[in-house]
This record gives structure tokens, sequence and C-alpha cells, in this order.
């Protein structure tokens, strides 16, 4: 399909270097449509994410008592949760340099390994959620103070989830048609760029939901 | 086309304006001390707004009427004088000079309502709006408001403040489902909502307030003229909406004290 | 590298057979344009029968409306609108023409149709989510149309549905329940069509223009098209969000826009922790954007279509194109001049007129920019040039009102009355319409290969402009005598000598309405019998006139056009020609 190695059809295309980035015909930057799309799509779902995050602040503030529950425990399983999207991205980033050498099996092992990271990430949280419903927490109740403490954990670390679940999916549909041939290592960075994205909205949440509610002495 | 577009649109813009400048349909008379300034700024921004839109429109008209092409029309186009640089100069100083008139020097409508602390010695009533009627209640001669119990309020039994009778600050609460109030003395309403959100609008004292549940909203005024005024909600709040609405009686002090009395003793 | 050739990622697709593939799931850009087109057209026409309905019962309310009885036994018995009907009528008619008519055929219709061809592209960068988003729309319609037929009725919290109102459920009033989670559901779809939408339109004019055409070359349309794309990237997103926690707060006892101690219908709720306020900030936040993205793209159209139908080059091109951009930018940071009297601190209230009254520098310029476009030009009035021309006045005198509304201390008197109805009315509901119309009267050569009838499109036009100054004028002057919007009736003997006026605008209303018929009679009929039309039948000077009328599927015939001027050389005549193609050899 695309392919990053040259022109199609050369009659139609001038030099390379003569055609201003910007004077049409050519790509600015070279970046390929697929890419800006993807890096569009960021800028609107970070947005989105945004928005979010910024109900969940306008709320707490003017809240009386916020609760502060989580404890030790909590905290520890949030932190290896983190280290383990944190190393999930670091497998997606060996798997484009692989695809991008050629590496066929090489970027598919790497693929598998950060859609992997992303189910344990799932494993893990699901089972703190359990935990925390467990204690009493529902989107519209909780043990400890405010009922919006529930709302806003399940809906922000909720939105998440389903971002990492919808990019385990992704990776594997995009490590299965790399493995045939069908994709390109040009579809192996575009899907990268969306893994380093999620990744990259865990490391706001975790502050600002999970250090931020951290029981004090 | 051409010359009959422009001679509609020179219509149209004849009647709007005389429309407008007629007064025929304009606000009603302001009856508050700051409903002068209010309606002064509006006048300022109309004429700003009707010099516009005179000589937009009828320069439109104009260049419709004058640049339509002939049959066999080999007439050279004409570039505006001086292309683009002279309506962008005449676009800034038009709206400039609007924005410095009106943001910086007219804002002392918004600056006499809300940036300044009501008067002393104001009257303080508060308003308590649902589903679709308001309340007034006045804090009787200890001057404080009891504190509203949301589960107490009970429309049947006419107890629409949710009021405990046995709260101290509570006993000498007066309710009422008329605003009345005193000419010439400066008003606090303390505007609260049990349900949704909804509006307190009176267009002849030229104030307006949207009333958020779970917020209390100080609003104040000062009538000057005696009168009977409608309390119109203005924000969409349910199916009775339109039907949701109280009275304004601005009164002689005489009269005022008369019917608090009254209202005093039907508690 | 320091750039790629575009053509090694473009991958020619062959031509498409079977009805479905060329018809229904088209990849084509040309035809998936005609679909939104479509959808706006199916939405225009009955949001305007609501609009009739919301008329009609204001000033005769006790009438039976033939069929309505049988349609909605619950809402209108007998055929008598109730009050909470008129505001489900309302209310959809709200939605369905903010989002469904003016957020798709403006932008997703016009702009899908032509924005490939005017920039010598083959189709859009992603041709399958192009399909797809389209698609997503069609059901977040059908979301939004279902809502009149089920049992409790369309939600009555208009389209703006604000909470505790929109947020409580059934228990705030009819409409309020499964009405209202298919409201939500439906505008939570459009977000998601609207934002594949827009990061195919930035793509496809960043990465597919042809050889020579430069940003500066390209059509003020393009830019238009682009500038609204952006607008829509980033405001849809907050509108998802803000509707998946009104789903929420609905659905899964969140209180995100609820306040505690909540008595409705003597019935104490169970939320606490949220805030009223807090859905306003996010649905505004996304409205104000919103309303630039119904109306920038006529910005396009009719800076176009001013300049071919005046044989001129648009006045200022780049300083056009900067206040388009200026435009855009400001539109983020006045959102709150919707909410002046919400109960947000009164220094944010004095904070957001300044910009809401800076945004008029831009809009200004680009007005007088207009109208040095048509000062000595040879104009040409055709209907497309009719409905230009009338948007220059019609927008200029809607804009205008924005100039009162836009003071916090006017607006204490003036929101929530007619005046703000009015106002945007005008701006909203007459020139972005006008924006269509001339969009359609310009295009539908090259999209259905026929000429429009000229006389039924002047006499569409007149009917049309002389009305929807007799519709929506008097709203201002009404407006004035302080008369409250979203009202069912009027019960104060105060407003009673203003309803002969309420009667003037319904008249208005019904007679340009019934005039919209001649426009889809003109519409249709002109697809199959109008008369063959040539290539390039205003003598334009743009990509899409290079090509055959209707274009073949990959737009120029695997030819790449090359581009060697800008998009407006019209002026004197030399050997017989007043123009310069964007595809002519230099010289």
């Amino acid at each position: 399909m695309s392919s990053l190695d040259g022109p199609v059809s050369a009659a139609a295309v001038h030099d390379a270097h003569d055609i201003p980035s910007w004077g049409g015909g050519s790509l600015p930057y070279a970046v390929p449509s697929k890419k800006l799309g993807m890096w569009l799509f960021i800028v609107s779902d970070a947005i989105t994410f945004s928005a979010v995050i910024f109900a969940y602040g306008y709320l707490r503030l003017a809240a009386a008592a916020w609760p502060r529950p989580f404890e030790t425990p909590s905290i520890v399983n949030a932190t290896v949760m983190t280290f383990v999207l944190l190393s999930s991205s670091v497998a997606m980033v060996l798997a484009v340099r692989a695809s991008s050498l050629g590496k066929v099996s090489g970027a598919v092992g790497w693929l598998v390994a950060t859609a992997l990271g992303g189910v344990i990430f799932d494993v893990l949280h699901i089972r703190e959620w359990l935990g925390l419903i467990g204690e009493g927490v529902r989107p519209f109740h909780n043990p400890w103070g405010t009922p919006m403490f529930g709302a806003a954990f399940f809906t922000m670390t909720g939105l998440h989830m389903l971002h990492v679940t919808i990019g385990v999916v992704y990776l594997l549909v995009i490590a299965v048609g790399f493995g045939r041939r069908k994709f390109s290592a040009a579809d192996v960075e575009v899907s990268g760029l969306y893994w380093h994205f999620v990744d990259l909205v865990w490391m706001f949440i975790f502050p600002l939901v999970y250090l931020l509610s951290a029981k004090t002495a | 086309m051409g010359k009959a577009f422009a001679v509609v649109l020179t219509i149209i813009t004849t009647v709007s304006v005389a429309i407008f400048v007629s007064r025929h349909w304009w606000f009603p008379e302001a009856a508050s001390a700051h409903g002068g300034a209010m309606d002064h700024q509006f006048v300022e921004t109309f004429v700003g707004a009707a010099i516009g839109f005179i000589l937009a429109q009828l320069c439109l008209a104009g260049f419709a009427w004058k640049y339509g092409e002939r049959k066999g029309d080999a007439r050279p186009i004409r570039i505006f004088p001086g292309g683009a640089k002279w309506l962008i100069v005449l676009a800034l100083v038009y709206v400039g000079s609007e924005i410095i008139l009106l943001e910086f020097v007219g804002q002392k409508v918004w600056a006499a309502m809300y940036f300044t602390p009501p008067a002393a010695g104001s009257l303080q009533v508060q308003v308590l709006a649902g589903q679709f009627a308001f309340y007034f209640r006045y804090p009787g001669p200890d001057g404080k408001f009891g504190p509203i119990h949301t589960r107490k309020i009970d429309e049947t039994k006419g107890n629409f403040f949710g009021i405990d009778s046995s709260d101290p600050e509570s006993k000498d609460d007066i309710v009422t489902v008329d605003l009345a109030v005193p000419v010439n003395q400066p008003v606090v309403l303390l505007l609260n909502s049990k349900d949704m959100g909804h509006g307190f609008y009176i267009p002849e004292m030229r104030i307006q307030q949207d009333i958020v549940p779970g917020m209390e909203i100080p609003l104040h005024f000062t009538p000057t003229k005696i009168g009977r005024y409608e309390i119109a909600c203005n924000q969409l709040c349910g199916l009775g909406h339109n039907t949701m609405r109280a009275f304004l009686d601005v009164m002689s002090e005489e009269d005022y004290q008369k019917w608090i009395v009254e209202q005093a003793s039907l508690q | 590298m320091a750039n790629m050739p575009m053509e090694a990622q473009v991958h020619h697709h062959a031509a498409p057979t079977g009805f479905i593939r060329k018809y229904i799931f088209s990849l084509d850009h040309k035809v998936i344009g005609k679909q939104y087109y479509f959808l706006a057209i199916v939405s225009v026409f009955l949001g305007m029968v609501l609009s009739w309905l919301v008329r009609i019962h204001l000033v005769w309310p006790n009438v039976h409306i033939w069929g309505l009885g049988a349609f909605s036994p619950a809402g209108a018995p007998g055929g008598v609108i109730s009050p909470e009907y008129y505001l489900s009528l309302l209310t959809i008619h709200g939605t369905l023409m903010v989002f469904f008519v003016l957020t798709t055929a403006p932008q997703a219709g016009f702009g899908n149709y032509a924005l490939p061809i005017q920039i010598g592209a083959e189709d859009m960068a992603f041709p399958t989510l192009n399909m797809l988003s389209f698609w997503v729309t069609f059901l977040a319609l059908c979301a939004l149309v279902a809502t009149l037929f089920v049992p409790d009725g369309p939600p009555i919290s208009g389209w703006t549905a604000y909470p505790p109102l929109s947020a409580v459920g059934t228990i705030a009033g009819p409409g309020q329940g499964m009405g209202q989670n298919l409201w939500a559901v439906s505008i939570a779809l459009f977000c998601i069509g609207s934002l594949l939408g827009a990061l195919n339109f930035i793509t496809t004019t960043v990465d597919l223009r042809c050889t020579g055409m430069t940003l500066m070359r390209m059509p003020v349309t393009c830019w238009a098209w682009l500038i609204t794309a952006i607008l829509s990237l980033l405001s849809f997103a907050v509108l998802f969000a803000a509707c998946v926690l009104l789903i929420l707060d609905r659905n899964a006892g969140t209180s995100f826009f609820l306040p505690s101690g909540l008595l409705v219908n003597g019935q104490l709720q169970n939320h606490a922790g949220g805030s009223p306020l807090l859905w306003q900030h996010l649905f505004w936040f996304f409205g104000h954007p919103e309303v630039y993205i119904a109306i920038v793209p006529g910005f396009g159209v009719i800076s176009h279509v001013l300049s071919v139908f005046s044989r001129k080059p648009v006045l200022g091109y780049k300083i056009i194109v900067i206040c388009l951009l200026a435009i855009g930018f400001l539109s983020f940071t006045v959102w709150g001049h919707h909410m002046f009297l919400s109960g947000m601190s009164p220094y944010s209230g004095f904070l957001f007129s300044i910009p809401t009254l800076i945004i008029t520098i831009p809009a200004t310029i680009i007005s007088l920019l207009w109208l040095g476009t048509v000062f000595g030009g040879r104009l040409r009035f055709t209907t497309c040039m009719m409905f230009a021309l009338g948007f220059v006045s019609v927008f200029v005198t809607g804009g205008l009102g924005g100039m009162f509304l836009a003071q916090p201390s006017l607006d204490i008197f003036l929101h929530g009355t007619y005046f703000v109805v009015g106002h945007f009315h005008m701006v909203m509901g007459v020139a972005a319409i006008f924006g269509m119309f001339a969009g359609t009267y310009f295009w539908f050569p090259k999209m259905f290969g026929r000429m429009m009838n000229e006389r039924l499109g002047k006499v569409h036009f007149w009917i049309t402009f002389v009305g929807v100054y007799c519709i929506f004028m008097p709203m201002h002057f009404i407006g004035l005598e302080g008369m409250p919007r979203r009202y069912s009736s009027f019960l104060n003997e105060a407003m009673q000598p203003l309803m002969p006026v309420h009667k003037f605008m319904t008249i208005a209303a019904l007679i340009t309405g019934a005039s919209q018929f001649i426009f889809l009679f003109n519409l249709f009929w002109s697809m199959y019998k109008g008369p063959k039309a040539p290539e390039n039948p205003w003598e334009s000077t743009t990509l899409e006139w290079t090509v055959s009328s209707p274009p073949p599927f990959d737009n120029f015939g695997g030819k790449h056009p090359v581009v060697y001027h800008d998009a407006y050389e019209y002026g004197d005549v030399q050997n017989g020609k007043d123009y310069v193609m964007q595809t002519d050899p230099p010289g």
C-alpha cells in the first residue's frame, strides 16, 4: 500500500529538492498523511481528556471535603501500573525501530510485548476497581466523602482504560498485519504515536487522581 | 436586478432605522436608580450601530445600483482606492472607538451593580425560585434569616422555604408571595433555587440574574418609581416556564410598613 | 529529505461499480459531499416545519393542526400543541438547525465536494474515514429524529440542554427521560462524525495540494474550510466530554452538574457535589466556536462568489486569510459572553466582553473588504450573486445586534429576550443559510451537470430576502420591550400589545417557508431536466471549472494539474476574456 521508498509515478513528480515544502505537490516536512491524521486525532483526544480533567478540577476545588483514601498498597499498585505502561512504551519504541529496519519478526515481537503491557495494565486496573467497589465506592457514593469522588475516579480512569484497551486491539491488528506484510513500517510508527499518547495521558491521571488523593498521616 | 436590490435594500434600511428611532417599540420606562445610565449606554451603542448599519447597507445598495454589467460591457474594473488599507483603518477606528467608549467608559452600570457592595441599610429579601413560582422571605425585626431546611419544604402546607419554626432566627421571618419594597430604598435580593436553573427578570427595574441551585446569588438595586412590576422567570426551567412569575410592588414607605405588618400577622 | 512528493503515498482507487458502492457506501468525496448536503436538506425542511409549528402556536395557540394529534397524541392532544410539546419542538428545531444543517452542508457538504477539486487532488486524504464520518452523522440524525417518536416525547430543555433540567431525568418534566438520553447520544455521535471529518479536511489541505497550489493560491473557500476544520477538531472534543458527563449524570448516578439539596417535584434528589455552571462552561467553550464553524464556510463562499460575479479579484485576500485566522483564534476566548448573567464571577463577565468586542474587528474588516470587492466591478446578477449580496446585508445586520449583546450592562436587559433570538437567527438562520444557497446555485452545475433555473432562483431569492427581514428584524423590536424567549405563550397583559408583531412574523415565516419549496422544486427538477451545464458556466478561474460537469470519478481523469496563478485573476477584458484560469500557463 503506501511506501516511503520513493515515488509511485516518476513522470508526475518534479525533483524532490525543487519543490518548496509548502508549494503544493509534496508533503510538508515529509510527514505522511496517516501520521498527520493521527497527530490531529491525538490533539482532539487530548482536549477531550483535558475537558474531563477540567471538570474534575473544577468540582474538586469547589468541594468542601474531597476524600484522600489511597493508602500505600493503592499507591504502590498505581506506581506498578505506571511502570508497566512506561515499559510498554519502551517496547513500542523498539517495535518502531525494528519495523523501520525491516526486521519483521522483531517488530511483531515488540508489538506483542507492548500489547501485553497494556493487558497487564488493564488487569491491575480492573483488580483495583473491584477492590474499590468492594469497599463501597460507586459513581454516586463512597464511604469517605463527597459522592463526586467515585464519579470523577471512574470516569477518568475508565475513559483512559477504554483507550488502553482499544490500543491493545489496535496494536495486535497492526502486529498481525505487519507480520503478513500488509501494513508498512509507517503504520507501525503511527500506532506508536497513539500508544505513547495513551501513556502520556496516564502521566497526568496518575498524579492528579492518585497522588492527590493519597492518604496523608 | 441590481437596481431592484438597491431599492429594496434602501427601503429595508430606512424602515428599520425609522422604527427604532420612533421608539414605537422600546424599553419600558426605567424605574430604578441605575436604569437611566443603562438606557444611556444603549442609546450610545445604538447610534454607533445605526451609523454602521446605514453606511454599510447604503454602500451595498449603491454599488449594486451602479456597477451592474451591461451588455457588451468592457468597462475596466476599478480597484478600491488604496486597496484594503483604508478599509482596515476604517474598521479599526470604528470598532476601536466603540470598544473604548462602550467597554471602558460604559462599564459604570456593570460596575455599579456587581463591583460595588450594596448600600448600608439595604433591605434584604430572600427569594426562592422553584418549578414554577417565586416566594419571598423578609428577615423580620432581628434582621436575620433562619436556615432553609430543604427536607421541610412543603408547598401544600405553605412552608415554601422549609423553615423550622423552632430555629430562633426563623421565628420572626415573614414569607410572602409578592415582593414589596419601599420606593427609593436600596434592596438586596438573595436569589436561591430549589430545583432547576431559573431566571429573575424585571425589565422596568433593569435587573436580571440567573438563579443557580446550590448557590445564593445577591442582586442589588434601588427602585425609584411606585408601581406594580412583573417578575418573569427567564431561564428555561420546564413545561411551566412561561407561567412562572411574581410581582414586585414598589410602595411608599407608609404603605410598605402597613403591608409588612399585615404580612407578619399572616405567618 | 526536505520534503516528500505527494505522489509517494497517493493510492489510486479504481472507479466504483455497483449501486451500493457508487451511491450508498461510496468513498468518493463528491458522493459523500452530496450525501451530507441532502442530509442537511432533509434536516432543514424538518427544522423549518418545526419552526412553523412553534410560530403558529405563539399566535394561534388553540388551533387544531391537522395530523399533529395523530402523530403525537401526548404532545398535541386533538392537534393542539401543549406547552411542553412547544418546548420539545423548539428544542429539536434548534438542535437540527445548528448541528444537522449549519454544521453539515456548509463544511462537510460543500467542503467535501469542492475542496479536493479546488486544490487539485483526486480525493480527500482518508476516503474510508470520510465515508465513516458521514454514516456516523447519519446515525446521529436517526437518534435525534427518534426522539420525536418515543412515548414521552423529545426533550424540553432547549438545544443548550442546561442542567439540572437536562440531568435529573424524568422527574423534571416530559421528554426528560428517553428523549433527553437519545438527544445526548445523538450529539455525542455527531461529535465523533465531526472530529473524523475535521482531521480529514486538515490533512487533505496540508498534504494533497497539487504542484503550484501554495497556501496563498488557494481559493478563500479552502482557507475557510481549513479554519473551520481546526475549530471543529478543538471544540467538538469538549462537547463530546460534556455529553459523556451528562449521560453519566442521567444514567450512572454521577453528579457532575447537579448540586446537593435539589427538591424536584417534591422529591429530594440524591445528587451532590456538582455544578450546573460546569455544563455551561463546557458547552459554551464548544458553543461559541460552533457558531463560527457555522458561518466561516459561508465567509469563504461569499468572498469567492462576490469576486467571480464582480469580475474582480477579492480585495485584500491576504487580509481576509489573516482575519479568518484571527476570528478562529478569538472564538475560543469569548465563550463567557453567553454566561454574563449565569452566576459566574462578574469580573469574568467584564473580561469576556473585551475579546467579544475585539472579534468584531476582523469581522468588520472582512465585511468592508466584501464591499471593496464589489466596488468598481462588473456585477453579474445571477441568483448566486443575489444571495451573496444578500449575505453581506444580513450578516451586517445580525452582527451589529451582537454589539449590544457583547456588553454585559446591556445584556442585563437583553439576555433571554427576543433580541437575542433575532440576533442569532440573522447571523445563523439567515446569513449562514444564504451562504448555503449561494453555494448551491454556484456549484450545482458542477455537481449535477445541469443548470438550475435562474427565474425560479430569482423568485426564491426575492421572497426569501424580504421575508427574512420581515421575520427577524421585528424580533429586535419586541426584545427591546423585554419579551422573554422560550415562552409557549404570554400571559401577562403588558405583552399583549405585542402579539400583532408575532402575528406579522408568523405570516412572514409561513410565506418565506413556502417559497423554499420553489427552491426545492428547482433543485430536483433541474437535476433531471435542467439544461446541460458546460465546463465553466460562470467563467470562474478555480480548478473545479477546468474539468467536466460533473467531473470524472477521480476529478482530473488521471492527470495531475499544475497551478501557475492565484485564484482571483479577474479584471479587464483582454482578447475577449476577462479571467485567467489557475492552471493556464504562465505569461
